[in-house]
């Protein structure tokens, strides 16, 4: 089962591009990996996060930087964005685990919020108009990123990467030790794991993942903005993944496909000016009547099918 | 003195005022925050929004019904609370038996929906609200101009926290209330009406946002977004405070604000994020919070 879903996933990555602008599916895949991230949180370790936008953002303004200003090579950009929302993410995690449940929620919001003041004032990122002109370069010095069908498919190699370790990381004993601090936490520390070390650990990972999808998307848009590390994008990630499945490996990427193909919808039409307002009503809907998202339900409905 | 280090009285104490304003809005909001999350045990979310909601419903009064500032004082808690109670009644009411986190979850829902479709009626930049004629003006009190508004802010702001101070600590319902905080079900076992008393709690917590909302009108601008950003200093606000006292959140409000205001003096930069760093540093020395309960 779990074989035919990758398999399937593949060929979709493959062939998409053929069918869809590859711009479009590059910012699906973005946000798909970001909410994978964001998934191993909230889903596998029971944390909500509420600032993970600053690590997405911070990410996006570090590997634009590095590629624009000091001329770092595709790979090293990204890579130094994502490790650098790494260690932002130890240092927000260090100060938010010491509150449990909706405390840690606002923790992780207000000191998202500090980053996000700290970008506004910062000079390096250029304010309210963001840095732009992020050059793509090359990958591996050979492949031009210009070409989007290029950059679509090294985007797509990076998902994937992304999509797999946090299966790994799921199926891994360490993901059985996350599952365990999330189902009962006083249980897993009487069994002698140090559950603040675990929780840390899976922060840490999640702010990395959410970094390296921050810093592809920096890339392939060329911009890195305020809006990568506002709460509104903290919210929407969370948006993403209840509405495909919280704690459901193929759920965020659902919910992020769903949550960008509306946005570019409505941006076109004359509900440009009311997207946060449709947004707003699938999280009310989400919440009251379909909590375990899209796939959660279908899997249920699997389930009972086989019974 | 202040001159030497380029700093003239005037500019201090008008920026201890601004803190002073904002410091007792941090209070009145945080207030409502602990009242909800008491009972519901939720973080409701919605309470910027519904904080803005009191200022808008005080704006369109005044525009379409002609009802003055005095009018919207009382008038809006009042229509806005009755939202609240509406949203508990059909929403929140379901979610009392899930994870806590889906209330923040729905309410966050619930404030984009408010914001989101305020901002085409209104504008994002906002339309501004008249200081009510007899506050106008102000009196010199020799080293400083006060302007009669922005003391009766403080003034109203204080009156209403102690009000609810005595309402909770010293009365019948707010006895139940806190009996409630403590054990809906065995409340209930007793034959208070516990549904009733968390509908209640909800509304009167909203009116309370709504309330600080009207306060607030003529000193900002009445906009869609005005409590969107200011929600989040409020979650910090209760975060250093913990929601276990009154006394405790009307306290770190006030004083919060005033730090604001001290750093707007001598370091501008750092006042957007000058609370957010005290969080941080709570969290490391005391993570229970100043008055919470560890």
């Amino acid at each position: 089962m779990n074989r035919n879903v990758l398999i399937g996933l593949v060929a979709i990555l493959l062939v998409a591009p053929f069918f869809l602008y590859p711009v479009f599916l590059m910012k699906v895949l973005c946000f798909a990996l970001f909410a994978c991230a964001f998934n191993l949180l909230l889903g596998y370790t029971g944390l909500l996060s509420f600032g993970h936008a600053a690590f997405f953002g911070a990410s996006a303004y570090v590997t634009g930087h590095a590629a624009k200003e000091w001329g770092l090579p595709f790979e090293l950009a990204v890579l130094t964005g994502a490790l650098t929302a790494a260690l932002l993410g130890a240092a927000v995690a260090r100060l938010a685990i010491r509150r449990q449940g909706i405390y840690f929620a606002m923790v992780t919001l207000a000191l998202a919020q500090m980053v996000y003041f700290f970008f506004l004032q910062a000079r390096f990122t250029g304010g309210e108009n963001g840095l732009q002109g992020v050059p793509r370069g090359y990958f591996l010095g050979v492949v031009d990123l210009n070409d989007n069908m290029a950059l679509y498919y090294v985007v797509a190699a990076i998902f994937l990467a992304g999509y797999l370790g946090v299966a790994r990381v799921v199926n891994s004993p360490f993901g059985q030790i996350l599952k365990a601090v999330r189902e009962n936490e006083p249980r897993a520390i009487s069994l002698g794991y140090d559950t603040d070390r675990v929780k840390q650990t899976a922060f840490i990972l999640s702010a990395g993942l959410a970094g390296l999808a921050g810093g592809v998307k920096a890339i392939v848009f060329q911009l890195a903005s305020l809006t990568d590390a506002h709460w509104h994008q903290s919210g929407e990630v969370v948006l993403m993944t209840l509405l495909g499945g919280v704690g459901t490996l193929l759920g965020p990427v659902v919910g992020a496909t769903v949550v960008v193909t509306l946005q570019n919808r409505l941006s076109e039409g004359a509900l440009n000016a009311y997207v946060p307002v449709v947004l707003g009503a699938i999280f009310v809907v989400c919440v009251l009547a379909f909590r375990r998202g899209v796939v959660g339900e279908a899997l249920a409905f699997l389930k009972r099918g086989k019974e | 003195m202040m001159e030497l280090i380029g700093i003239s009285p005037q500019v201090l104490l008008g920026q201890l005022l601004l803190g002073l304003i904002n410091g007792s809005l941090y209070a009145v909001l945080s207030l409502g925050l602990a009242i909800i999350f008491g009972l519901l045990n939720i973080v409701n979310f919605t309470h910027g929004a519904q904080y803005m909601l009191g200022a808008v419903a005080a704006w369109a009064g005044l525009k379409f019904l002609g009802l003055n500032y005095w009018w919207a004082l009382i008038l809006s808690p009042v229509v806005v609370g009755a939202i609240g109670v509406l949203i508990e009644k059909t929403m929140l009411k379901r979610l009392a038996h899930v994870d806590h986190l889906y209330g923040l979850l729905l309410t966050f829902g619930l404030a984009l929906i408010f914001e989101g479709s305020l901002v085409h009626w209104l504008g994002v930049s906002g339309q501004p609200y008249p200081v009510p004629p007899e506050l106008r003006g102000g009196v010199n009190l020799g080293f400083m101009f006060l302007p009669w508004y922005r003391g009766w802010v403080v003034v109203a702001s204080l009156t209403v926290c102690l009000l609810t101070w005595f309402l909770i600590e010293r009365t019948k319902i707010g006895a139940y209330l806190r009996a409630g905080t403590e054990n809906p079900a065995l409340l209930k076992a007793f034959g208070v009406n516990v549904p009733l008393l968390v509908s209640l709690a909800y509304g009167y917590g909203v009116a309370l946002a709504a309330f600080s909302g009207v306060l607030a009108a003529p000193i900002f601008q009445v906009s869609p977004l005005m409590g969107s950003n200011l929600i989040i200093v409020v979650f910090a606000v209760v975060v250093i405070g913990g929601m276990g006292s009154i006394t405790g959140s009307i306290f770190t409000g006030l004083m919060m604000g005033v730090i604001e205001g001290l750093t707007k003096v001598f370091w501008p930069e750092a006042s957007a994020t000058v609370i957010f760093v005290i969080m941080a540093i709570v969290l490391l020395v005391r993570p229970a919070g100043l008055f919470g309960r560890a």
